[in-house]
């Protein structure tokens, strides 16, 4: 699609969706998002992208492979998930930091259980969608 | 005891690392392992002797009832000592055999996983790990059978030994687990207890039918034997050490430990009886038939064993013993003969005993331990080979009705294997040395140590057998018996039926020996019957059974998308409306209904105008984009009914599934008429059947007394338990946690499966298409 309009309406789309997928993360605790949705609007986001400038450029955009970011995230994940169980918690109990913290609010052990799934979602999203349009 | 039985296993994970090492500084050091083995092993003789059995106790998965327990008694002792024993000659052999062969590291990893494996299957005293043990002998043998795995042959004979063996013990399994059932225990020492109870039960008969099956796959018993010549195909240590000396014996170790628990019945008897005779004749004629060494060997061994499970079967206290001496000496006789017979393979780069002979000029040791183990095999007075056969003939000759034709049987096979042990121990060193074996020449003493020591063993406890009377034969005979007779065993019985039926054998079989020479027209003679031996006849049904799933599979995995949905959504219809019209008692309260609201009326026609878009509309890009305002008319109804966590994820898919058809939808050629109206008709009535089906199951879900209290301890604790206000991503990452860990675990595997099928090119002259 090689409208003008679109190109320049996505170019300032990628930003902010990426910016708008992370708030709906990080809100998602107390209302509604939560790191599935806000993956899946990472990765609309350059999904977007890709449709005005093709997905080289996107690839471009990225620099890492979003492969990368799946292990990562289970890192996350499973990370969040056994971390109660070093301190002789049971797995996946809840640890929160007392105090909240600024533009961020209460940060726990759920955060960085939703951050690792946010990373999964969009990474195997666009590993599905690279390698969709990469071999058809 | 666990440390001895797992070492094998500990140093073939380690062998890779160390082998440099190993290699230039001590090039016969693997064989410290079974030797340290042997000697750990022997240490127990005394105390068996006095104690009868010594039991070790080790936890493993104590809620199933599965232990590491080990139980040492006669029996056990005097496999264990074959298997470390034979297996430190074995060891020593090979590292001259297989000297700077490439993968010399690999063949002893997989040798000591052999050796640890078939310690744990006759020294485990509960069932399942003895199971577990003997699958692991199977697969560790699957692995030196295939060793020269560039040879098709060797990996065919490799397969077909792991599909027989392997099938034997998943019977086996069965046959374990009822037999838990029935004693409610799976170890060996607590199920002796209730012997009475298990042989009285209906169960019976099936578990010594599972038995026998796991029992004569694993010792070669006809129908099953025709994996061991294909055996043969490995190196010669394997075959000496596994298909003669100790895995094809693990049946008979099965059949003998299982004697004082499930024997001593007229099935147990007559089966065993049948089986041992019909194999040990068929075989013992089959080896006189054939011209390779090997073959000859592997033909005699099946004969053999046939022999054990025959003496096992006639049950008496003089046949058990029989089967515990003749264990001892075939071990002792065969094993030296196939460390023989790859020496001259060695040597003379032939196997073929019509072309073998004189080879006595130029490598005397050998033989001379070819000698002492073909007369031990004859049972010639003063070797093992001859106690064994007197005792054999008195247990025969005392069974009743039927000793007649018995001994008759066991002479003749007895005839027929001297003949083959004269062609593999003597044949290849008498008479004149042909000139294409002139460069021959006696290898390094690696190599004819071991049989010479065997042949040693066989004459010293043939000369003096109060050497292995008191000290392993009778703790032997006691645990395969379990009766406290002493046992005496005398080279001289005085002149009686045995001595005569004795020198009719060596009379007989030496006539046999110089009258009947090996040749290749005999062995031509028998390949006539190939077609209705068991080998082709169980080959056969494999291929059949592959033939039919290919048919079945080729139905169902036909690679068309739309008859897998096709498939799957017509089951599903059936199965739903069956229930549905069958059981339920259709019902739909009107009254629970909420009244429709006027935007929701005008969602629905939004709905329903785009589904008829979709599916009148020619081009691909409208109808998808059309699916997709389904799906964001979807969203607003979940957002009427409060449920904007779900509208946004609902909304977030849509927008990706309908980018992604685009992406890939837009390579595609133009859309044109490609299904019959017929087609077109059956598709829209399964989706309309299926699509009123789901309606009528969702209406039916208000018919049940749906339970709030789940969701109202969700939604009371979500902020006390877990810090959070929103209750949905409250049981996504805490309440259901665990299951949203697995999901993105799913998600993972999902995309990296995308990736490979993409990626993969199976045919890459077809990537243009």
């Amino acid at each position: 699609m090689k409208s003008l309009i679109f190109k320049t309406a996505s170019t300032y789309l990628l930003p902010l969706l990426l910016l708008f997928s992370i708030f709906i993360l990080l809100r998602g605790h107390y209302l509604p998002g939560g790191g599935f949705v806000g993956g899946l609007m990472a990765a609309i986001a350059f999904l977007i992208h890709s449709f005005a400038f093709g997905m080289k450029e996107t690839q471009n955009i990225i620099k890492i492979n979003p492969g990368y970011l799946m292990p990562i995230g289970l890192v996350f994940a499973v990370g969040a998930a056994i971390a109660p169980y070093f301190i002789g918690a049971p797995i996946l109990k809840g640890l929160w930091f007392e105090e909240p913290f600024r533009f961020i609010g209460m940060v726990g052990s759920a955060l960085f259980f939703d951050i690792g799934v946010y990373m999964v979602v969009i990474g195997a999203t666009l590993t599905i969608m690279f390698s969709l349009t990469d071999t058809v | 005891m666990l440390i001895a039985v797992i070492l094998g296993f500990i140093f073939a994970i380690l062998v890779p690392f160390f082998s440099k090492f190993v290699k230039k500084a001590i090039p016969f050091g693997y064989s410290l392992l079974p030797l340290s083995l042997f000697i750990f092993f022997l240490q127990f003789l005394g105390e068996i002797k006095s104690k009868g059995h010594i039991l070790f106790h080790y936890q493993w998965v104590p809620s199933l009832g599965i232990d590491l327990s080990f139980r040492l008694d006669g029996l056990s002792l005097l496999f264990a000592l074959m298997i470390t024993g034979i297996g430190a000659l074995v060891f020593i052999y090979t590292t001259y055999y297989l000297k700077g062969h490439k993968y010399l590291d690999r063949f002893y990893g997989y040798l000591s996983m052999f050796m640890a494996s078939m310690l744990g299957v006759v020294l485990s005293d509960n069932l399942m790990s003895m199971f577990i043990f003997w699958e692991l002998t199977s697969i560790s043998s699957y692995f030196l059978i295939g060793f020269n795995n560039e040879d098709p042959a060797s990996r065919k004979s490799a397969l077909t030994a792991l599909s027989i063996t392997g099938f034997g013990g998943l019977v086996m399994l069965s046959g374990i687990i009822l037999l838990q059932a029935v004693g409610g225990s799976y170890s060996f020492t607590e199920l002796l207890n209730s012997s009475e109870i298990i042989k009285n039960s209906t169960t019976y008969g099936w578990i010594i039918a599972l038995f026998f099956v796991g029992a004569f796959t694993k010792s070669a018993q006809f129908p099953f034997h025709f994996w061991l010549p294909g055996a043969m195909k490995a190196p010669t240590p394997v075959s000496t050490y596994l298909h003669s000396a100790t895995m094809v014996k693990a049946g008979i170790y099965l059949l003998a430990r299982f004697t004082p628990l499930l024997g001593d019945t007229f099935w147990w008897n007559s089966t065993l009886i049948t089986v041992g005779a019909v194999t040990m004749v068929f075989a013992a004629i089959h080896s006189v038939l054939r011209v390779d060494l090997k073959s000859i060997l592997a033909y005699s061994t099946i004969s053999a064993l046939g022999i054990l499970v025959f003496l096992i079967g006639i049950g008496s206290e003089k046949a058990l013993l029989a089967a515990g001496i003749f264990i001892l000496a075939h071990a002792l006789y065969k094993a030296a003969l196939f460390l023989i017979t790859g020496i001259i393979d060695h040597e003379t780069g032939s196997r073929d005993v019509t072309k073998l002979a004189g080879l006595q000029q130029v490598m005397m040791p050998v033989a001379v331990a070819g000698f002492i183990a073909a007369l031990s095999s004859a049972g010639v007075p003063l070797l093992l080979g001859f106690i064994s056969k007197e005792v054999m003939y008195e247990a025969t000759l005392q069974f009743g009705d039927w000793a007649i034709i018995l001994t008759a049987l066991a002479v003749l096979t007895k005839i027929l294997l001297l003949v083959a042990g004269f062609w593999a121990g003597i044949k290849p060193f008498t008479g004149t040395l042909p000139a294409e074996f002139g460069k021959a020449k006696l290898p390094s003493p690696l190599l004819w140590i071991p049989p010479f020591l065997l042949g040693v063993l066989s004459l010293g406890f043939g000369t003096f057998p109060s050497l292995i009377t008191e000290s392993l034969i009778q703790p032997v005979f006691s645990s395969i018996s379990g009766s406290d007779t002493i046992i005496q065993l005398k080279l001289w019985h005085g002149f009686n039926l045995v001595l005569v039926l004795s020198i009719l054998t060596l009379v007989s079989g030496g006539a046999l020996y110089w009258f009947l020479k090996p040749s290749n027209d005999l062995f031509q003679k028998t390949v006539r019957f190939e077609a209705i031996s068991p080998q082709n006849i169980i080959e056969g049904g494999g291929k059949l059974f592959g033939s039919f799933a290919g048919i079945w599979t080729r139905f169902f995995q036909n690679g068309y998308l739309r008859n897998y949905v096709i498939t799957i959504l017509a089951f599903l219809t059936l199965l739903m409306a069956y229930r549905l019209f069958g059981e339920v008692n259709i019902y739909i309260d009107w009254n629970q209904i909420s009244a429709v609201s006027h935007y929701e009326i005008i969602v629905v026609v939004l709905m329903i105008i785009s589904i008829l878009f979709a599916i009148s509309t020619n081009s691909r890009s409208v109808s998808i984009v059309a699916l997709g305002v389904v799906g964001f008319a979807n969203c607003l109804f979940f957002l009427f009914y409060s449920a904007p966590d779900l509208a946004m994820t609902q909304f977030s898919i849509d927008t990706l599934t309908v980018l992604l058809f685009m992406l890939v939808l837009v390579k595609l050629p133009k859309n044109k008429q490609y299904s019959s109206k017929g087609i077109k008709m059956r598709d829209a009535l399964l989706s309309l059947l299926f699509g009123t089906l789901i309606a009528i199951l969702t209406l039916e879900v208000f018919e049940e007394p749906s339970s709030s209290e789940v969701s109202k301890y969700f939604a009371e604790n979500a902020y006390i338990l877990a810090k959070g206000r929103n209750v949905v991503n409250i049981i996504l990452v805490d309440y259901r946690g665990f299951d949203t860990m697995i999901e993105t675990v799913v998600l993972v595997i999902a995309a990296v499966g995308v990736y490979s099928l993409m990626k993969l090119n199976l045919n890459p002259s077809k990537k243009d298409l």
